[in-house]
């Protein structure tokens, strides 16, 4: 069975090696901070014991303050799973740095969510409209997207 | 004398016999080598996920049919199970089990048409296809029976089903399940010692199993690759826990591997339908669920093995009748991306048969 990480040993051991990169945890969620994302993602995917090799999905939430990414990663070695969220408080320039480069799943996924979103993954080597057409005003999943 | 030579593209879709539905590859060819391909989308994007937030949590249940048509019973499914994992909802067992006969019944519809369109692409053109059509055909009377529709089923709903299977469901059921493993072998014999399906499929297009799940490919392109990862094991749903089945693998990640692992996937379900229908108990098909029904504030994500890979849907609710989001983790979309990879260096008469073992549904691609 998908074993659930408790989220406060990887936690402790964040703390240790990237201090002040959480945000905040529960159960199986940990918040990172925006900057220090990638470093997170590639510590979580590269750790012995961690091995989180496999991204499940990636996808964001527009809470209207902040937009929410959201990213499931699963280890197929250990069968543990783990929700990673960050958040993007830049309305006007919404930032991340892509995580295509750890695992090229997400290369679709970030298109879609700056298709649909707006967030700029910085990194993505071909970031481009994935369902709507170039020219399309506007990103349709965000909160006050009017038609 | 030197001849002059240039690249050239070749478009192949939107509208292309192979590229099933409207999608559609930008070819960059040096000769009959493929340099590099483009995949174009969004020729059949609704919006879904946008859609779904105007609705409450019960009207969602139709869209979810027009996800992969190929195979909405498990759409169906992936999507209620979320919902009651957000809103902590106990199922009645006799509606998880019959939940899970309608499942593997899609799985074998879906991999029947996936295999019958494999050969399809590689130039058996039609005769295989329509006999997976003809077994089909058999699922979709089934399913007729059940809810009435064949293709867009809405059957299952929020803690439980729309209505209990009629009375001549089940010997209907033991018919079918009786006769399928008869057809399957015979026809795996005919195809399997064929000389031209083995030269076409054999060492052709191999994913290694790294790149595989870098690409975070799932379902039978995954399996297909030597990695042993089926939710129905991983993370038990439903009562999976409850019945006796084998994950099949494949040993180099080839076409001809993912056209096996299929083929063996449907046995197995065969042997699960036996056991379910064996176990099935009597009792309610709904579990007591609000008309107007509020999940509490939250998120959650609750996932399937659809017959394409994981099936998930990602909910978050603000305590409304509607959902405030929901995200889809389409199979279809994700098991592309390895694509380009495949395509790349090898010759474009293999491109479509890669493409075909691949297994997509264009409208999960695009949503």
């Amino acid at each position: 069975m998908t074993l659930a990480l408790p989220a406060t040993a990887i936690v402790s051991k964040l703390e240790a090696e990237l201090s002040g990169s959480i945000v905040e945890s529960s159960d199986n969620t940990i918040t990172v901070k925006d900057e220090f994302l990638f470093k997170v993602a590639s510590f979580l995917r590269t750790t012995p014991g961690l091995d989180f090799d496999y991204l499940n999905f990636v996808t964001a939430v527009d809470y209207q303050a902040y937009f929410e990414v959201i990213y499931n990663l699963i280890s197929l070695e250990h069968n543990h799973g783990l929700i990673m969220k960050t958040r993007c408080n830049n309305r006007e320039k919404p930032e991340l740095p892509s995580v295509i480069s750890l695992w090229r799943g997400a290369d679709f996924q970030e298109r879609e969510i700056y298709d649909l979103f707006g967030i700029v993954f910085t990194g993505h080597p071909n970031l481009k409209r994935i369902f709507l057409w170039e020219g399309f005003k506007g990103y349709p999943l965000r909160k006050d997207f009017k038609q | 004398m030197v001849l002059k030579t240039e690249k050239f593209m070749i478009n192949a879709g939107p509208q292309h016999p192979s590229t099933h539905g409207v999608f559609r590859m930008r070819f960059t060819l040096d000769g009959e080598v493929i340099q590099d391909v483009e995949l174009v989308f969004g020729y059949l994007h609704r919006g879904i996920e946008k859609l779904a937030e105007g609705l409450t949590y019960t009207q969602d249940i139709v869209f979810t049919d027009r996800l992969d048509y190929l195979a909405s019973m498990t759409n169906n499914q992936a999507y209620v199970v979320s919902v009651e994992k957000l809103a902590g909802i106990q199922v009645p067992e006799r509606a998880e089990y019959i939940r899970v006969i309608m499942s593997e019944l899609m799985r074998i519809s879906s991999h029947l048409m996936a295999v019958g369109f494999l050969l399809n692409d590689l130039g058996a053109f039609l005769t295989p296809l329509l006999y997976m059509y003809r077994e089909r055909e058999k699922i979709l009377d089934l399913f007729d029976m059940v809810c009435g529709q064949r293709l867009t089923y809405n059957y299952m709903r929020i803690g439980g089903l729309s209505q209990d299977i009629p009375e001549e469901f089940l010997p209907a059921l033991k018919k079918f399940i009786d006769s399928l493993p008869r057809f399957i072998d015979e026809y795996d014999q005919l195809l399997a010692q064929n000389e031209i399906m083995l030269v076409r499929t054999k060492n052709v297009g191999i994913l290694s199993r790294e790149s595989a799940i870098n690409n975070s490919t799932a379902g039978p392109v995954l399996r297909g690759s030597g990695v042993k990862w089926d939710i129905r094991k991983a993370d038990p749903y439903s009562v999976y826990d409850r019945f006796n089945f084998e994950v099949p693998i494949g040993n180099i990640g080839d076409i001809y591997d993912r056209y096996r692992v299929r083929i063996e996937e449907m046995l197995q379900s065969i042997s699960i339908l036996k056991q379910a229908i064996e176990q099935l108990p009597q009792g309610e098909i709904q579990a007591k669920v609000p008309r107007s029904f509020r999940p509490p504030k939250g998120e959650a994500y609750g996932h399937i093995e659809g017959p394409k890979g994981e099936l998930g849907f990602y909910l978050v609710s603000d305590g409304s009748v509607n959902p405030y989001r929901l995200h889809i983790r389409p199979p279809s979309l994700l098991n592309l991306t390895v694509l380009r990879e495949l395509l790349i260096g090898v010759k474009i008469a293999d491109a479509m048969a890669i493409f075909g073992s691949i297994d997509i549904c264009v409208g999960e691609v695009d949503r």
